[in-house]
């Protein structure tokens, strides 16, 4: 399974557990773990269902790029950490 | 006692009292900034537009005068078309900002109307719970000419829904002109005739589609009387702005963002001066507001009460609010200024001047 994990600034606006679902691609694990806390996803997608620019989508210890695909497949055992990424300052 | 709501940078203040007591009686989204603020007339209830700069925007209701708060749904542009000429627009369909909110006219109790940045027009019928995109504006092939302003993109800050007939909207775009609708969205014309941009080749200064009113109010009493702080002066339609006239440009000056007007007498307007676009605080640092009381012929100064020198507060669009008693004013500023007038301006009693910069200020409507 991989597990997808939402930072408490986001789960201060809408709490989500962390979540355990199936692999797949990287969309799959973000749209299947919203499912938990719907009220979520606006926070992580924008209008378009793309990763908001100002939030951050690790797989284990890497940043992904790809905000608007999110094509990239996971494997059993993968760590998704969805936070809100520093953008100076 | 009165109560003002004031969004600002860093969360939304309640603030209550009469006469020169005011007090900060409570403060909600504390550090967020806060874009928007509604009260709706009909209902009761309180609306607050947040921009969470990670998260985007949000819309949140209250329904106890802000002892709790809960999302509703937020404007959201739908899929962006990947054929046809829509698919070439430049514009991101995303909201960036909730920019203005408005109920719907009495005889509809669920409608809302946003105007939000990028410069779409929403509709909920629903009391915010579900929002949809006005189609026939924003797929309009004049949208496309829309400018900035001093944003990224054009923004729509007033949406005006007119009291004798809520199908009648006027919403007005920075920059993108004045428009109207008579059939509650379904199709709209420009209504800026008579403005003029001077930051535009000369050919096209006169161009409605061009033009930057940077606010628009209407008298409740005779609604055909409007009136636009506007880029490049100020504006009054006797018409329901299918004409605008110019005002001849009073001292200090005619630049600035605010305008309110009586909702009672159609002859009374206040401004927020500030000295030009390029020296965006008041003239020689003395704060100031403007009042006419015959349409715009003519102007007093009123400063009694207001930092004399040394100021460089702006007040944006939505910082001059007339409260429902058509007699108590109040003002906010970017640098943190909050003053208050229990007589539409000849003296003003200063609140506070540490607040986080004011982006908006709403009068609750007594019950």
């Amino acid at each position: 399974m991989v597990t997808v994990t939402f930072a408490p600034s986001l789960r201060r606006h809408v709490d989500c557990a962390p979540q355990s679902v199936a692999p797949g691609s990287l969309r799959d694990a973000l749209e299947t773990a919203l499912l938990a806390a719907p009220d979520l996803a606006p926070y992580v997608f924008d209008d378009q269902r793309c990763v908001r620019k100002h939030v951050a989508v690790f797989i284990n210890k890497t940043l992904t790029q790809d905000r608007k695909t999110l094509a990239q497949p996971l494997q059993a055992g993968d760590q998704v950490l969805v936070i809100q990424a520093l953008t100076g300052g | 006692m009165q109560t003002l709501l004031v969004a600002s940078r860093k969360g939304l203040f309640v603030i209550r009292g009469s006469g020169t007591d005011w007090r900060i009686s409570a403060h909600h989204f504390p550090g967020d900034p806060v874009t928007q603020v509604m009260t709706d007339p009909r209902s009761g209830h309180w609306y607050a537009a947040l921009r969470l700069g990670h998260f985007g925007a949000k819309l949140r209701k209250s329904t106890d005068q802000g002892t709790t708060w809960f999302d509703v749904g937020t404007p959201a542009f739908p899929p962006k078309p990947t054929t046809g000429p829509l698919a070439e627009d430049p514009m991101p369909w995303n909201v960036e900002m909730v920019w203005s909110l408005t109920p719907g006219g009495p005889d509809e109790p669920d409608v809302l109307w946003a105007g939000c940045m990028p410069a779409g027009l929403f509709r909920s019928d629903d009391a915010g719970k579900t929002w949809t995109l006005n189609k026939p504006l924003w797929e309009d092939p004049r949208r496309m000419l829309w400018m900035g302003g001093g944003n990224d993109y054009p923004g729509m800050h007033s949406v005006l829904v007119d009291p004798r007939d809520a199908r009648c909207i006027r919403v007005a775009i920075s920059c993108g002109g004045v428009w109207k609708s008579s059939d509650a969205g379904a199709s709209w014309e420009l209504s800026a005739r008579g403005m003029t941009a001077n930051y535009v080749p000369g050919e096209a200064e006169d161009d409605q589609n061009a033009q930057d009113p940077h606010r628009m109010v209407q008298c409740t009493a005779e609604p055909d009387v409007l009136w636009v702080q506007h880029h490049c002066g100020m504006y009054r339609s006797t018409d329901g702005a299918r004409l605008w006239q110019s005002l001849t440009p009073p001292a200090p000056s005619d630049f600035g963002f605010a305008v309110a007007c009586d909702p009672t007498n159609p002859l009374r307007a206040w401004f927020a001066p500030a000295q030009s676009d390029t020296f965006r605080y008041p003239v020689d640092g003395r704060m100031v507001v403007t009042r006419t009381e015959d349409g715009g012929q003519t102007f007093e100064v009123l400063d009694n009460g207001l930092p004399g020198q040394d100021a460089y507060h702006l007040v944006y669009r939505h910082g001059l609010a007339l409260a429902p008693d058509a007699s108590t004013l109040a003002m906010a500023s970017t640098t943190g200024g909050l003053w208050i007038s229990p007589d539409a301006g000849n003296h003003w009693h200063c609140v506070s001047r540490d607040l986080p910069p004011v982006a908006a200020l709403g009068w609750v409507t007594p019950a």
